[in-house]
């Protein structure tokens, strides 16, 4: 967990280091008449910033309430305290200042907001229909150069599902699995605005999405081209990350040294920022050996896989990536649809907690995102049936911490820690239970839905004015 | 999302195995906290008698009788096994893996005359599956390509032997709305032409069979086709619909008057709630997409969770089913929708369903809706034999079915899945590879 930990440091680092390149830059005096080297001209990182700002909220104490804390933990009876859009204070009881809005949660329970790191609200979104379909750019097998965040439509009916019946506050959206190198994804604030900008987490690392197995040798295989084959994918994996290792050395040394600049390449732009440590790859893999093939590819050319997505077999290999510390986010019980799903069991997630390797619940569905506390659920009453011993609060990590690890968050949300984003989910009963529902989410310690407040239902642009806008969902 | 593209399915050889079902047991189970199925409340302290496959006696003061074995259910919920409604179980092992998928046949020059029964696979890994899950009777439905006919659905049992079809030629099915607009050439109007177009065939078929290829060369109804659909159009086989569109629900409601024998039963109408009134009026029964609650077409921009409820309480007859990406493989997915719709009840303006009204939409209510609520979906005498044991609320996330009858017959609840499970308990290999363990 700390290297990945160690890894969003990194970026902060690096993108420090980028931001400050040309105005650190001093003309070196030097004993022999060498000219002096003048470090070469970055290029921005960070070119479609973060306009997102938190709405504004009111101390906010809960009381009485169950709280399931994100990291394992556990109050019966406590109490939780946000204020400024930041978790302030949680415990058995806790200072509110006067003033406080101050609610009975008897009956009820406290989680962190749901975190979803597969999703494709807003690059697939609703409707489904062919002008708005924008996930996967399937011209090519190495496409790393498109960034989800360029298809994303801030109008996604879906989000506003997500949040109301999810009580979904963070989200990856990922480009689609067509291709070898899918592009970048973006994280989410799961807030609408007017554009995605507006929406973007604040300082999340980018991810790179990856795939393994039968979606892109089928994709290009029915084209013709390469790759055909599960070998022909790992070939055009090489081949990219030899030259991505190229790319990254050429722009290293015109960066510290100076010189002719190379040539810029948008998406060796992405492959260089993984190698760097600043961007985390976010590989769909399905099946046990793949996974296996990927972590030695990683390891040749020297990058790190934050999480396996889909790994419908990763708890055929629970040691070894626990070992490779990479995390693997699956369903609970999706199965059978193609053959890389057919080993799929319910036990997945047990057995990756029972081996130490970190697992999270993900959706990649417009209908999953608004019910994987329910996913959970089956997948932690699947692992108790099979004899393991998970706790609920343990399996609440499945579903906050560790994805916000995975997406190099988990110092900003993800859990109850003072501090952190106030992105907190108010259930109406036990949220592992059919019959609970979100009934307050806060985002950055906004109330931005409320069950019992019509008006705090958020209706996107597409949804005004048509047949059942406004209407309970 | 679009995880696989499915490509055209290949046509199975057709032979029909006849089998004979395994002899059924007489069996009484005491002590059960007893859910009819039709919408009724539960009942503690009850029986149920089994014998000869069907349901004797069920209820409060039932005594078992002497000489039948007897299983004390602790208290334990006993209800009917789920109903799944509509699903395309049975006849797909891998959607993706075309040779084992038999939902859709584009390249058949035959659509209403396909007949799922003799492809329905008894060894489907399906059906154990959710044969484990307390599934008990699943309606399966031919899948469209090529025309807004997808073919003769059956109504199957999930039981651990040969025989799976309960009812072969159960019903008739068809996509109207997008898709059947898209496979009838391009609009609705085309599908609506082509779909009385039919009904006027299947009905010159039933005034003369031997004479229907005598009418000229514009039948564009084959004879297969027509004589599939003349018990459509009598009324002796059901039309199930695949329809989403409140206006398109009116647009087929309207068919009656020319067709007034006609058995329409609604699949999806995930904008019933709009037209709730006019489907009580005329009866016509829907299985539901229970948590629909996305614009993801035109078609289904009202769609809300509260569809079912609202649909229920206008009195309409509701079952549930899979009308989505995973039909052929989770119809347990069934008991979390049900359960869904409970916990709408406690969101305010929303309309969910009773706890009791909720069950019975995956029981006694799907069964009713496809015109077989006297064979089977509940515990009432005379029913079919298929009864659950569950460890909890079979409607709740961590419940689990305990032992399951179908016909009268105690199930095997062994999958793949658990043998999968039982050799990755631990990942590591021991003393010898994975292979060797089982």
């Amino acid at each position: 967990m700390g290297m990945r930990i160690g890894l969003a440091s990194g970026l902060a680092i690096a993108l420090g280091l980028a931001g400050c390149a040309t105005s650190d830059a001093k003309p070196q005096s030097s004993a022999n008449a060498a000219p002096p080297k003048q470090p070469g001209k970055t290029y921005n990182h960070d070119p479609y910033p973060s306009t997102y700002k938190p709405y504004a909220g009111v101390p906010t104490l809960v009381t009485n309430v169950t709280i399931f804390d994100g990291e394992g933990g556990k109050i019966d009876r406590g109490q939780i305290l946000f204020a400024d859009g930041k978790i302030v204070a949680i415990g058995a009881s806790v200072q509110a200042p006067a003033g406080a809005t101050v609610i009975d949660g008897a009956g009820k329970v406290v989680t962190p907001g749901i975190i979803d790191i597969h999703s494709h609200l807003g690059d697939y979104p609703s409707p489904g229909v062919q002008a708005n379909s924008d996930g996967n750019e399937a011209t090519g097998p190495v496409t790393a150069d498109v960034w989800a965040e360029h298809s994303v439509w801030p109008q996604d009916p879906g989000f506003s599902r997500a949040l109301a019946n999810g009580g979904v506050t963070t989200l990856q959206v990922l480009p689609g699995s067509a291709n070898l190198f899918g592009g970048r994804s973006v994280v989410l604030k799961n807030v609408y605005a007017r554009t995605v900008q507006g929406m973007k987490f604040p300082g999340a690392p980018y991810g790179l999405k990856m795939a393994c197995g039968e979606n892109p040798k089928r994709v290009y295989g029915s084209k013709g081209r390469q790759p055909s084959t599960r070998m022909g994918n790992i070939a055009v994996d090489r081949a990219t990350w030899a030259r991505a290792a190229e790319y990254k050395r050429r722009w290293d040394k015109y960066e510290k040294d100076g010189g002719d600049p190379p040539s810029r390449d948008i998406a060796m732009d992405t492959l260089r920022g993984v190698l760097a440590g600043e961007i985390l790859v976010q590989n769909h893999c399905y099946r046990a050996d793949e996974m296996g093939i990927v972590l030695d590819m990683a390891k040749e050319f020297g990058y790190h896989v934050s999480a396996f997505h889909h790994g419908v077999e990763a708890y055929k290999i629970a040691d070894l990536l626990k070992a490779n510390d990479t995390c693997a986010a699956v369903w609970a019980d999706w199965w059978g649809f193609k053959m890389e799903s057919y080993d799929a069991i319910s036990e997945n997630l047990p057995i990756l907690q029972n081996s130490g390797a970190c697992a999270m619940i993900h959706s990649d569905d417009a209908n999953g995102i608004q019910r994987l506390n329910q996913e959970v659920a089956k997948a932690l009453a699947a692992g108790r049936r099979a004899g393991f011993t998970i706790s609920d609060a343990t399996a609440w990590t499945w579903l906050t911490y560790n994805p916000a690890k995975a997406l190099g968050i988990a110092d900003k949300t993800g859990s109850l820690k003072p501090g952190k984003m106030a992105d907190v989910v108010l259930w109406n009963g036990n949220p592992f239970s059919v019959y609970a529902r979100p009934e307050k989410v806060w985002i950055d310690g906004a109330l931005l839905y409320d069950m019992n407040n019509p008006r705090l239902r958020p209706v996107s642009d597409f949804e005004l004015g048509q047949p059942g806008s406004g209407d309970v969902k | 999302m679009i995880r696989w593209l499915i490509g055209t399915a290949a046509l199975a050889p057709a032979t029909l195995v006849l089998a004979t079902p395994c002899a059924a047991q007489s069996v009484a189970i005491t002590n059960a906290k007893l859910v009819v199925g039709d919408g009724s409340a539960p009942v503690d302290g009850a029986t149920v008698v089994i014998q000869g496959g069907k349901v004797v006696a069920a209820g409060k003061g039932v005594a078992a009788p002497t000489g039948v074995e007897v299983i004390d259910a602790g208290g334990r919920y006993v209800t009917p096994g789920i109903v799944a409604g509509f699903t395309r179980m049975g006849i797909v092992e891998v959607d993706g893996v075309d040779e084992t998928n038999d939902a859709a046949a584009g390249n058949s020059p035959f659509h209403a005359a396909i007949d799922v029964a003799p492809a329905i696979n008894p060894k489907t890994s399906a059906i154990a599956l959710n044969r484990a899950e307390g599934i008990t009777r699943a309606v399966v439905a031919p899948a469209t390509r090529g025309s807004i006919f997808a073919g003769q659905g059956a109504i199957i049992d999930l039981g651990a032997d040969e025989n799976s079809v309960t009812v072969p030629r159960a019903f008739q099915f068809l996509e109207y709305g997008e898709t059947g607009a898209q496979v009838a050439g391009g609009s609705r109007p085309a599908a609506m032409v082509a779909l009385r177009d039919a009904l006027k065939a299947a009905r010159a078929y039933a005034k003369a069979p031997g004479a229907y290829l005598d009418q000229g060369r514009d039948v564009l109804v084959n004879r297969a086709d027509a004589a599939a659909l003349e018990p459509v159009v009598n009324g002796r086989v059901p039309l199930l619909v695949h329809v989403e569109r409140a206006s398109d629900m009116r647009a087929l409601i309207a068919l009656k008057a020319d067709y007034p024998a006609l058995r329409l039963v609604f699949v999806g109408a995930s904008e019933g709630w709009m037209v709730a009134r006019e489907l009580a009026a005329a009866k016509i029964p829907v299985l539901a997409s229970a948590l629909n609650d996305l614009p993801e077409s035109f078609e289904t921009l009202a769609a809300t969770q509260s569809n079912v409820g609202r649909m229920k309480a206008a009195g309409v007859q509701v079952g549930l089913g899979i009308i989505n990406d995973n039909d052929a493989r989770q119809a347990r997915y069934e008991k979390q929708y049900a359960g869904n719709l409970v916990a709408l009840t406690k969101v305010p303006g929303a309309t969910g369903l009773s706890w009791d009204a909720a069950f019975a939409s995956i029981t006694g209510g799907a069964a009713e809706a496809i015109g077989l609520g006297g064979e089977l979906g509940t515990l009432k005498p005379g029913r079919r034999g298929d009864v659950v044991i569950w460890s909890g609320d079979p409607l709740e996330l961590d419940s689990a079915a305990e032992s399951v009858f179908i016909d009268g017959v105690k199930q095997p609840l062994g999958t793949r899945q658990a043998e999968l499970l039982k050799r990755y308990r631990q990942p590591q290999e021991g003393a010898l590879p994975k292979a060797y363990e089982r």
